[in-house]
C-alpha cells in the first residue's frame, strides 16, 4: 500500500531556509495506520449513518415490524400513503411550517444583525443574550413557551389586562401550529443573525458611501446594496431553514402534545414516523416508506432553493 | 427599523462636531436620536429573547400560595423559595437524570473530539489508497437527514442490543461526519513545511499528529467539544426513541414526563426547565466566542 505524504506545501509563510518537497516515502508509518486514524470515523458513520440509510430503503419495501422480521411487499407501503388521511396530515402541516417559518427566519435574523452590527456600547452584551435560545434545549424552550401560552398563562394574563381577552393558543389546531412555528423562529433567530453578522461585515463599505452620496436613503440603501451583496447568504439562510423547518418534531409534540393537537390534526411528518415506527408493535416498514418521503422531499427543497440562486444570478 | 447611518452631509461636521460621542465601526458618528432608537430596539428585542427564561425562573421560585395565574401578571416573586426544586427532585430523580445528560454528554465531547480529529487528520494529511472514497464517506453522511433514518437507527440498536442504554443514546452520533470534515479543513489550513521538518527529524505519524499537528487546530477541537456538549445535553427526538426504562432518561427526556405526568404544576415544570438550561447558560457565558465561531464555521459547510 502507498504510504507516503501528501507533498502540499503552502507558501503563504517566509520560509527560512530553501522549500523541498519531500520526494521520499515515509518508512517510520506502518503501513495501515492512516486507516487506524480513520477507522473509529468509518465505522460509526457506516455503522449507524450510512447503514441505517441503506436499511429504511430496504424496509420500505416490507412489512416489518419491531418484533416481526419483515416480507418483501413491493410498493403496497407506498400505495398505503396515499390513502393514508394522517400522513396528508403530516405532509399539509410540514409544507406549511415550511412556508411560515423560512420567511420569518430569512428576513427577522437580517433586520437583527442591522440592529446590532455597530459597536456601541454594550453591544455584545445584546448579541449574546439575543444568542440564548440557541443554547437552549428545544425541551427547555418548548415547555416555557406551553407555560407562556397557557390558557392562564402570561400573554393570556396580559391580553387580558389590555382587554384582548383570553386566546385558546393551545388548544385551537391552526392557533397551535401557529405557537410552535413562532417558538421555531423564536429558537433560530440568534443562530442566524450570528450567520448574517459575518455576512454583514464583508459588504463593502464603499457600495453604501457611493449610494449615500446618490442621493439614496437608508432603506434605499439597504434594498440595493446591502440585500444583493449577502444575497447567497440569504439563500443559505433558506436552505437550512427550509429542510429544519420541514423536519419539525420537537416543537409540535411539546405544544400540541404527543399525539399531535386535537384529533391529531396538528400532526407533522416526523412525529408520524416517530409514533408508527418505535414501540413493541411498531410498524418499521411503513415508518420507513413515510421516512423516504421525508428525505425526499428535503433533497427536493434543497435543490429547489439553490436554484432559485442561480435563476437570479443569470 | 433605521438600517443604516444617514449619510454625512457636507458642511454639516464642525457644527455637530461636539454633540454625539459614539462612532460606528467606520468612525463615523451616530445621531443622538437614531442612538436612542437603537437602546430602545435592542431593550424590546431583549425583553423578548430573555424574557421568557426570566419569567420561567421567578416562576420556579414562587412559593405554593402566592398566585402565579394573576392578571396583570407579577414578574418577581413575593418571597422567593427554592422550595420547588425539592419538590421536583422528590418528584422526579431529577439528579440522577442530570447525571446521565452529564455522562452523554461527556462521552460524546471525547469520542467527538478523538474521532473526528484522527479521521480528519488521515484525510487531510496521509495519503493512503482509498483516500477519496473515506472522504466521499463522509460528504454522503453529512447530506443524510439524521430524522430520515432515526426508525432503522433504532432496529440496529435493537439488534446490537443497546437500545434503552446510555450507549446506545451516544454512538449514532459519537463521531459525526460534519465534525470529521470540520477537522480536515482544520489541518489542511496548517503550514506543511513544519511537518515536513518534523518528519526529517525523525518524527512518525503519531508524533507529527500528536506534537504538532493536533496543538496547532486546538481552537477547531474547542468548537467541535462545545457544539458536541450542547447537541448531546440538548438532543430530545433520538433520546426519546432509544430510551425505555425511565431510570435511565437524560434530563430533556425526564422533562418531557414530568411535563406529561405533572402539566398541571407550573413551578415545578418550570423548577425542572431551569435546571435543565442553566448549566449551558454558563457554559455559553464562559466560552461564546467558540460558539459564534461554530456558528460560522457550521454554516459555511450547510
Amino acid at each position: 500500500m502507498a504510504t507516503s505524504t501528501v507533498p502540499r506545501t503552502r507558501s503563504s509563510r517566509p520560509a527560512r531556509r530553501p522549500q523541498r518537497r519531500p520526494a521520499f516515502r515515509i518508512r517510520r508509518q506502518l503501513p495501515t495506520s492512516p486507516w487506524l486514524f480513520a477507522a473509529p470515523g468509518l465505522v460509526v458513520t457506516g455503522a449507524f449513518i450510512l447503514y441505517p440509510f441503506v436499511s429504511t430503503v430496504i424496509n420500505s419495501f416490507t412489512d416489518r415490524r419491531t418484533l416481526i422480521p419483515g416480507r418483501f411487499v413491493g410498493l403496497a407501503n407506498f400505495r398505503e400513503l396515499l390513502h393514508d388521511d394522517m400522513f396528508w396530515i403530516g405532509l399539509r402541516n410540514s409544507a406549511l411550517y415550511v412556508a411560515g417559518v423560512v420567511p420569518a427566519l430569512v428576513l427577522l435574523p437580517l433586520l437583527l444583525a442591522l440592529l446590532v452590527q455597530k459597536n456601541i456600547p454594550g453591544i455584545t452584551f445584546f448579541r449574546s443574550a439575543f444568542y440564548t435560545p440557541v443554547v437552549a434545549s428545544i425541551v427547555v424552550v418548548g415547555l416555557i413557551w406551553v407555560w407562556l401560552l397557557d390558557e392562564r398563562g402570561l400573554v393570556n394574563s396580559l391580553l387580558e389586562t389590555v382587554g384582548v381577552g383570553k386566546v385558546g393558543f393551545l388548544s385551537d389546531q391552526w392557533l397551535l401550529l401557529l405557537s410552535a412555528m413562532t417558538v421555531t423562529v423564536w429558537k433560530g433567530l440568534g443562530y442566524y443573525m450570528i450567520i448574517y453578522l459575518a455576512a454583514l461585515a464583508n459588504v463593502p463599505r464603499e457600495l453604501h458611501e457611493a449610494a449615500a452620496v446618490d442621493g439614496a436613503g437608508a432603506v434605499r440603501r439597504f434594498l440595493t446594496v446591502t440585500v444583493p451583496a449577502i444575497r447567497s447568504t440569504m439563500v443559505l439562510v433558506a436552505a437550512l431553514s427550509s429542510v429544519s423547518a420541514f423536519k419539525v418534531f420537537s416543537e409540535v409534540y411539546l405544544l400540541a402534545s404527543p399525539n399531535g393537537g386535537p384529533a391529531g390534526e396538528d400532526t407533522t411528518l416526523v412525529m408520524l414516523v416517530q409514533r408508527t415506527g418505535t414501540g413493541l408493535t411498531g410498524r418499521v416498514g411503513y415508518a420507513s416508506a413515510i421516512s423516504l418521503v421525508v428525505f425526499a422531499v428535503t433533497v427536493v427543497l434543497m435543490l429547489l432553493v439553490l436554484r432559485a440562486d442561480r435563476r437570479e444570478d443569470s | 427599523m433605521s438600517v443604516a447611518e444617514k449619510a454625512p452631509r457636507a458642511g454639516a461636521r464642525p457644527v455637530r462636531a461636539r454633540a454625539p460621542r459614539f462612532t460606528d465601526e467606520h468612525g463615523r458618528r451616530i445621531r443622538g436620536w437614531e442612538l436612542i432608537l437603537r437602546y430602545v430596539l435592542l431593550v424590546v428585542v431583549l425583553a423578548l429573547t430573555v424574557g421568557p427564561f426570566v419569567w420561567q425562573l421567578s416562576t420556579s421560585l414562587k412559593g405554593p400560595t402566592e398566585d402565579i395565574f394573576s392578571s396583570p401578571p407579577r414578574f418577581l416573586p413575593s418571597h422567593p423559595t427554592l422550595h420547588n426544586y425539592e419538590r421536583v427532585s422528590e418528584t422526579i430523580p431529577v439528579w440522577d437524570y442530570a447525571l446521565n445528560s452529564l455522562k452523554v454528554a461527556t462521552a460524546n465531547v471525547v469520542t467527538n473530539c478523538v474521532g473526528s480529529a484522527l479521521a480528519g487528520y488521515a484525510l487531510a494529511r496521509l495519503r493512503y489508497r482509498g483516500r477519496r472514497v473515506a472522504a466521499l464517506v463522509f460528504v454522503l453522511a453529512m447530506l443524510v437527514p439524521a430524522e430520515g433514518i432515526i426508525i432503522a437507527q433504532f432496529t440496529t440498536m435493537r439488534e446490537l442490543g443497546l437500545n434503552n442504554t446510555l450507549v446506545g443514546v451516544v454512538l449514532p452520533g459519537s463521531i459525526a461526519a460534519m465534525n470529521v470534515l470540520l477537522m480536515r479543513n482544520a489541518f489542511l489550513n496548517l503550514p506543511y513545511e513544519i511537518e515536513e521538518a518534523a518528519y526529517v527529524d525523525g518524527a512518525n505519524v503519531w508524533q507529527r499528529f500528536l506534537r504538532i499537528a493536533l496543538p496547532a487546530v486546538k481552537g477547531t477541537l474547542a468548537v467541535v467539544a462545545i457544539f458536541a456538549f450542547m447537541g448531546a445535553w440538548d438532543d430530545f427526538l433520538w433520546p426519546l426513541i432509544v430510551l425505555s426504562d425511565p431510570s435511565k432518561f437524560t434530563l430533556t427526556i425526564g422533562l418531557n414526563y414530568l411535563h406529561g405526568t405533572f402539566a398541571n404544576d407550573e413551578r415545578l415544570v418550570a423548577a425542572g426547565t431551569i435546571i435543565a438550561v442553566a448549566p449551558l447558560i454558563a457554559l455559553f457565558a464562559c466560552l461564546q466566542r467558540y460558539f459564534f465561531r461554530g456558528v460560522g464555521e457550521g454554516a459555511v459547510k450547510g
